[in-house]
């Protein structure tokens, strides 16, 4: 427990009980891939990266303080919640296609987290080409994909504790997840980039650092 | 529930003044007697119902609570968008704090806070950027560390030097089990 929380259990102890929350649940995992991912990133001066979650103050300090990255935060979880609420989720391919309004191969590195498994087939072709075209010959994206279908309706906000470990910060989700993708299923999905790394981590999530090959000559 | 009050007051204070200072305003708390009453000249307030478009200059702190639309420019001042605040403008200033709502590029020599339901869409350049949980923000952050303004006709050749190093990780693998990248 850091001091922080040892101050907000206090504060809380002090006041009025809070109001309503939408986080779950909280957890730290370790992870293998954000420091490969974060490697690809400091090989660069001031890089780009792009944030496909919602925003997280400390990640944000940790990627423009500590690594100098310009970050771009593109919060779909939040649109697709929208579209769900709207009952129109099946216009959300034709809004991803124009979502980004970043420019061909102009971006580092992408933190998808584990997005795709919230979409559609049809969605998730259509986010992974857009993310494919912004992203910069050698750029690395980092994808979370869950190997069981979960009966909550959570989506999850990673906070970055160091560059092993992820805090879990799950809040309420207007859908569940749609699909476990096999592991061709997400190579076929982002067919322009490779796989650099993957891992099966013990929570059951499988973490893949995809690289967009340097065009040849 | 008055005792309590009185049981939380400093030992060291003073024990003839009045119970409570009146706020001066908004993202100025906890200021001595003395120390508000100084500040008091210095702090603006645009109340609720003031709306204003075009271009809002000062040399002197300011909080905004009303509309502006426009630009806004305290260079080596701190503007502070109150929870009533809604500002759709270009914002210059030396420290941003958020509390209400900013549609709108924002410019910090110093530092952008954002609070607990602060919103913000547009891009944000300072050196310093927090934004508190359950805040909203849309748009890109650039925290790179740029040459003052009066300087910037002079290259600095230490942009790179200024950059921190980043940690280049060993990760520990004791949890994880590499796979397969293309099992299937």
């Amino acid at each position: 427990m850091g001091l922080l929380d040892i101050i907000a259990a206090r504060r809380s102890d002090l006041g009025p009980p809070p109001a309503p929350s939408t986080v779950v649940d909280e957890s730290v995992f370790a992870t293998k891939a954000l420091a490969k991912f974060l490697t690809t990133l400091t090989a660069r001066r001031a890089p780009v990266l792009l944030d496909l979650g919602p925003v997280v103050g400390s990640n944000v300090t940790y990627f423009g303080e500590q690594l100098g990255c310009k970050i771009f935060v593109e919060d779909i979880y939040a649109d697709l919640d929208r579209h769900v609420r709207e009952r129109k989720v099946e216009s959300l391919p034709g809004f991803l296609l124009k979502r980004f309004p970043q420019a061909d191969s102009s971006v580092d590195g992408i933190l998808c987290w584990d997005l795709i498994d919230y979409l559609d087939r049809e969605s998730a072709q259509a986010l992974a080409t857009q993310l494919m075209r912004v992203l910069r010959p050698d750029g690395a994206l980092l994808g979370f994909f869950g190997t069981a279908q979960p009966r909550d309706m959570n989506y999850t906000k990673y906070v970055i504790v160091d560059d092993v470990a992820l805090r879990h910060r799950q809040y309420s989700a207007a859908r569940g997840r749609q699909a476990i993708l096999l592991n061709r299923d997400i190579i076929r999905l982002f067919s322009g980039l490779r796989v650099s790394d993957s891992f099966l981590l013990k929570n059951n999530t499988r973490e893949i650092l995809f690289r967009k090959p340097t065009t040849q000559p | 529930m008055w005792k309590r009050d009185e049981a939380v007051r400093p030992a060291s204070g003073p024990t003839n003044v009045p119970p409570a200072p009146a706020p001066v305003a908004a993202g100025s708390p906890g200021l001595r007697p003395e120390a508000s009453h100084s500040m008091e000249k210095d702090i603006v307030n645009i109340g609720k119902s003031v709306v204003i478009k075009g271009e809002l200059n000062g040399s002197e702190d300011l909080t905004i609570e009303g509309h502006v639309e426009g630009t806004i420019q305290l260079r080596d001042h701190v503007l502070t968008i109150g929870p009533n605040g809604r500002i759709k403008a270009q914002v210059f200033a030396k420290a941003v704090i958020v509390l209400g709502e900013v549609t709108g590029n924002v410019t910090a020599s110093d530092k952008v806070d954002i609070r607990d339901n602060g919103s913000v869409d547009g891009d944000i350049i300072s050196p310093r950027v927090a934004i508190a949980e359950g805040a909203h923000f849309r748009g890109s952050v650039d925290m790179q560390r740029k040459p003052a303004p009066v300087a910037q006709a002079v290259k600095p050749a230490a942009t790179a030097a200024a950059q921190p190093q980043a940690p280049l990780p060993q990760a520990a693998a004791q949890s994880q089990t590499p796979m397969a990248a293309a099992r299937n």
